[in-house]
């Protein structure tokens, strides 16, 4: 049944929307504070390690030793295994955190009723929870206790809440099919998506731009890096067996030292593409809920202008790391800082918010908050 | 719903679920094998480099190389095609903040959609064919995608400007 006779916003204090982005906000906050943390305790001692132990594997080439160089290379499938499921779980709770927001957009348009979208909204929010937190825990907890030859409890509850996730996003692609075979008059009308604070058009147009500058930045690297690096990545490996067959210790050491800075340098142009996107993105999902953040208009603009500032000092800082070392690392870290700021401003404004946009639902939209 | 606002939404959903099902097809029944073989051809290279056998170094790295030029052009194709999914369905909600004629908005909507179609497509080919081909659809894709993502910032910016 289509609640359309009810407030057109549905976001009363448990409402599926209100559910959807606070939930979403709070699993992007969670996500990159985990990303950060990540990055400064685990993921360069990670990656040293990883170096560390193909450069023994290069030596062990060069003492004529196989057997140690097949053990150095397990210990890089440990090491990569490791920093393989940090990733994943900084991953998908932004990624669930999008896909939430996404869905607090739509909740208009599905067509279900108000209490089977809060019990979709939960639904999804367990999924969305459960699935990076089994997935962080699948390094430590391992097959104990587990019933099954190859996949521990980690595994089983991640793949639980990937399940949920799942099936929460169907019923709202079905909701969302049902509303779209509805008659006209039949539909709920959405006054969050015609509503316009100054915040919005800023952060829509901030973020299209953003992600313009991630679409150029990996443009420019398919054009002019990714064939050079992939040559070079084959070149260093073919280098550094022929020097260790050929027992040329100094040789091995500089192509080791090559191949260390390609790495690094292939990591950051794509990680300063992909967060100049994702960031983008974010700030125009943002833009739509601007109304909804319960704060003066300059607040509202200043902590948009924060957002987009952070979302822009990220990306680029990234992508000087390797000229400027710490320092470039030093700025990127701000940046992130400023982006989580933000939301959490912003985060708070949607947790205080009482229902002000249906109440002056007679008066010019986005006029009663400046 | 506007025709453009259609395009972009159910466009971007149907984008967003094929991405994934082609990662989950891709997980169950390629990935697993494409990481063994980058990483046990790895290995095989440094062993046999161990043991003094250059020229089966050299065809170990060879066959390193063939899988992880597939490998990450899969991953990637995965990626984009849900995150170009996402996008689409962002710029139809927004598509009334965009100042321009509804026969503007349908047809960026269309560059917009060919463009996220074509991009991975043109690098999942590359996969299949080394030819220019593959590359020319995914520049194809990529302009289509950049062209009407700068026209959506305009229209965006035009929206901000009158709205002061």
């Amino acid at each position: 049944m289509v609640d359309s006779g009810t407030a057109s916003l549905s976001f009363s204090r448990l409402g599926a929307r209100r559910l959807f982005l606070l939930g979403g906000v709070g699993l992007i906050v969670v996500g990159m504070v985990f990303g950060d943390i990540f990055a400064v305790f685990i993921l360069h001692q990670n990656a040293s390690r990883v170096g560390a132990n193909l450069a023994g594997a290069a030596h062990a080439a060069l003492a004529g030793d196989s057997a140690a160089v097949q053990s150095y290379f397990q210990n890089v499938g440990a090491f990569l295994e490791n920093r393989g499921t940090k990733v994943d779980t900084h991953v998908h709770m932004i990624d669930f955190g999008y896909l939430a927001l996404l869905l607090a957009v739509l909740e208009p348009w599905i067509a279900f009723s108000a209490g089977a979208k809060r019990r979709i909204a939960w639904t999804f929010l367990t999924g969305a929870w459960l699935l990076p937190i089994g997935v962080f825990l699948i390094h430590y907890v391992g097959l104990a206790g587990s019933p099954f030859k190859s996949i521990g409890w980690a595994s089983v509850f991640a793949d639980l809440g990937g399940l949920l996730a799942l099936v929460a996003t169907f019923a709202c692609l079905a909701g969302f099919w049902k509303h779209q075979r509805l008659p006209e008059r039949q539909t709920q009308k959405d006054q969050l998506l015609a509503a316009c604070v100054t915040a919005t058009p800023m952060l829509l147009t901030g973020g299209v731009l953003l992600i313009l500058l991630g679409f150029f930045g990996g443009a420019y690297y398919a054009a002019f890096d990714l064939y050079r690096h992939e040559a070079q990545d084959f070149a260093n490996l073919s280098d550094m067996t022929s020097a260790a067959a050929a027992k040329d210790a100094v040789t091995v050491d500089r192509v080791l030292n090559e191949y260390g800075q390609l790495q690094g340098d292939k990591a950051v142009k794509i990680a300063a593409h992909a967060h100049a996107i994702e960031f983008g993105l974010l700030a125009m999902m943002m833009a739509f809920f601007q109304p909804l953040v319960n704060l003066s208009e300059r607040w509202r603009r200043r902590w948009a202008g924060i957002l987009l500032l952070g979302s822009l000092m990220l990306p680029v800082c990234v992508f000087f790391e390797l000229q400027y070392g710490l320092l470039a690392g030093a700025f990127a870290d701000i940046g992130g800082f400023l982006v989580i700021l933000a939301l959490l401003a912003m985060w708070i404004g949607i947790l205080r918010y009482g229902g002000e946009l249906e109440s002056s639902a007679s008066q010019p939209l986005g006029a009663n908050q400046t | 719903m506007s025709l453009g606002r259609r395009i972009l939404i159910i466009g971007g959903i149907a984008l967003a679920l094929w991405g994934m099902a082609y990662g989950l097809w891709y997980a169950v029944f390629a990935e697993h094998q494409a990481l063994e073989t980058i990483g046990g051809s790895l290995t095989s290279a440094f062993a046999n480099a161990a043991d003094r056998h250059l020229e089966s170094a050299h065809a170990s790295l060879g066959e390193y190389r063939a899988a992880k030029y597939v490998y990450d052009r899969q991953v990637d194709v995965h990626g984009h095609w849900i995150g170009l999914g996402m996008l689409l369905i962002v710029l139809g909600i927004g598509l009334d903040r965009v100042i321009f004629s509804e026969s503007i908005k349908s047809l960026l909507a269309i560059a917009a959609f060919a463009g996220a179609v074509l991009f991975p497509l043109g690098v999942l080919l590359q996969t299949v064919d080394h030819g220019n081909l593959p590359r020319v659809v995914a520049i194809l894709g990529s302009v289509l995608m950049i062209v009407s993502l700068a026209a959506f910032a305009l229209g965006f910016a035009r929206a901000r400007l009158a709205s002061k």
